[in-house]
């Protein structure tokens, strides 16, 4: 039931849980409970809004950044992490493997923020060793979704 | 001039459904709810498969029964998912569509003229009858009820049988009511076809769009394998109908004179296409059953939102069809499906395009997102609201 309820809110927070219940064909009750848990577990960690700034008039510029850190003895690379993913601007933080340790995901205002929080606070930090700030020019594809396509229904409208 | 038209075919009827399909594309603004195909693409790595065959010039023929690949991927397939062996080498056709598969099938077995009858249960796809008259035969509808969930029972199968019989259409799961055979029912009508030496085409085109069990085919049932024709095809499960890709499995002596057919009128099924359905046997199971568990749910939705307006239908466990009952309306479903859209601009096919005793019945596809159905639904209940006011 997990799976089935996971898979269907991951692309739709806002489906009701009586439309839930309905679709999976479990009772309402059990479909609350079972979401119940899985916010206590920690399994659902939120529900969020997949936007597309671009249509809007708000300014936003975000960057993927590069972080090389000399990781911490006893902590390995949680305490510089934790550090960076402090900062409310960073909106994402994922430990890599490769050629670099940490990709933090940043949104600004306007280029300058960025390249100010980059400069000012992160390359200061004591163990980052370097960075490398790539700007998001366009975004196509985000959290699974196509931004910019427009869905027609493409089939004729009558088959047999 | 003299006339250049064969009679036969002049005298066949239209599909009902192109009547309507004539309507709704008047109306630019209707939700229709009657497609016959699935409305997920066709999924990615298949796609790219196909586009890569066309990259290294796979551009020629293939042989006529099909790529060697294929077939093995197709018997493998059927043996893991129906649990039936069939010889990739002498067993197999790939086809054009499903739809071939009936076509040649029929004209492989009928002696044409000599009054050979068909058994076709109805309401079922629009091609048998035709099909089979076009072969040489006489078809023979047998009526479906809705108190057996448009199953086939083996008194129904037993009573339209006379010593002209020979072929058995076995159109499950069923386009247009959603209906399935289980395992009990085919065991139930096994001994009359073989008391009466029938021959089974068994289109199984929805078999991947079962919702109750995995599906059963009649050529699982012990004997039945050596007199069944088993269709099957990638359009539905696989949503690839644009593809035109099917194939039949039979006893090699069937599939040897289909063959001839085939090559004589076909050549061989479409090369990109077949290099993508084998993409889609090895890798597709996952996507499949997402698919169908997102049909599932649209039907659940359905059957639901049905309940609640106090329309009559039975539940269906296959294909994306739900096939509600209309008759307390007291009007004929084309009536109803005209009204329905005149007014509240929702298409719906009504259930005589699939034959006669399709009458008082609605054909209602979810090959559809639930967005779509929730809007179309709630016109379908305003309609119904009214009519019951009046």
């Amino acid at each position: 039931m997990r799976e089935q309820i996971l898979a269907i809110i991951e692309k739709n927070s806002r489906v009701d849980i009586n439309e839930l219940a309905v679709i999976l064909g479990i009772p309402e009750l059990d479909v609350a409970n079972e979401i119940k848990k899985m916010e206590e577990e920690g399994i659902i960690c939120g529900y969020h809004t997949l936007i597309d700034w671009e249509k809007t008039s708000i300014e936003k510029v975000s960057a993927l950044i590069e972080v090389r850190v000399t990781p911490q003895r006893g902590q390995g690379f949680d305490s510089i992490a934790e550090r960076i993913y402090k900062y409310p601007e960073v909106h994402a933080v994922y430990l890599i493997s490769g050629g670099y340790d940490l990709l933090v995901s940043l949104e600004g205002k306007t280029l300058k923020e960025v390249s100010t929080f980059v400069t000012d606070k992160l390359s200061t930090l004591e163990s980052v060793l370097s960075t490398a700030t790539h700007f998001v020019l366009k975004k196509y594809k985000d959290h699974g979704t196509i931004l910019d396509k427009k869905t027609e229904d493409e089939r004729m409208k009558v088959t047999p | 001039m003299r006339d250049p038209l064969a009679k036969q075919v002049v005298d066949l009827k239209p599909s009902g459904i192109r009547k309507f399909f004539d309507i709704v594309s008047e109306m630019k603004d209707a939700i229709s709810l009657g497609v016959g195909e699935p409305d997920f693409d066709t999924p990615w790595h298949i796609r790219d498969e196909g586009i890569y065959s066309l990259e290294k010039g796979r551009t020629f023929y293939t042989s006529n029964a099909g790529l060697k690949e294929l077939k093995q991927e197709i018997c493998n397939y059927l043996d893991k998912r129906i649990g039936v062996h069939y010889d990739f080498n002498k067993e197999v056709l790939v086809t054009v569509g499903g739809s071939e598969g009936i076509d040649v099938g029929l004209r492989a077995l009928i002696n044409p003229g000599e009054g050979e009858e068909v058994l076709i249960p109805q309401p079922s796809y629009v091609s048998y009858e035709p099909c089979a008259i076009l072969a040489g035969a006489k078809p023979v509808i047998i009526e479906l009820k809705q108190e057996n969930e448009f199953r086939l029972t083996a008194e129904e199968l037993e009573a339209a049988i006379t010593d002209k019989t020979k072929v058995l259409i076995l159109p499950f799961p069923n386009n247009p009511t959603g209906a399935i055979m289980e395992r009990e029912d085919l065991e139930a009508i096994a001994p009359v076809i073989e008391k009466h030496d029938l021959i089974v085409i068994s289109d199984e085109i929805y078999s991947e769009l079962t919702y109750k069990g995995n599906h059963v085919s009649i050529a699982a049932i012990p004997e039945m394998q050596k007199r069944t024709i088993l269709i099957n095809g990638f359009s539905k499960g696989f949503a690839m109908t644009g593809w035109r890709l099917g194939y039949a499995c039979a006893p090699k002596e069937i599939i040897e004179q289909m063959t001839k057919i085939h090559q004589f009128a076909i050549m061989c099924a479409p090369t990109t296409s077949q290099y993508a359905a084998v993409e889609a046997l090895r890798n597709g199971d996952e996507d499949v059953k997402e698919m169908r568990e997102a049909y599932n749910q649209r039907r659940r939705f359905l059957m639901h939102a049905f309940k609640q307006m106090g329309l009559e239908c039975f539940e269906p466990y296959g294909a994306f069809y739900v096939f509600p009952c209309i008759k307390e309306f007291g009007m004929t479903s084309e009536e109803f499906a005209t009204k329905l859209l005149e007014q509240e601009k929702v298409a719906i096919v009504p259930g005589t395009a699939f034959g006669d005793c399709g009458e008082g019945f609605l054909r209602i596809s979810y090959a559809y997102s639930l967005e779509n159905l929730k809007e179309a639904i709630g016109r379908l209940e305003r309609f119904i609201v009214r009519l019951r006011e009046q």
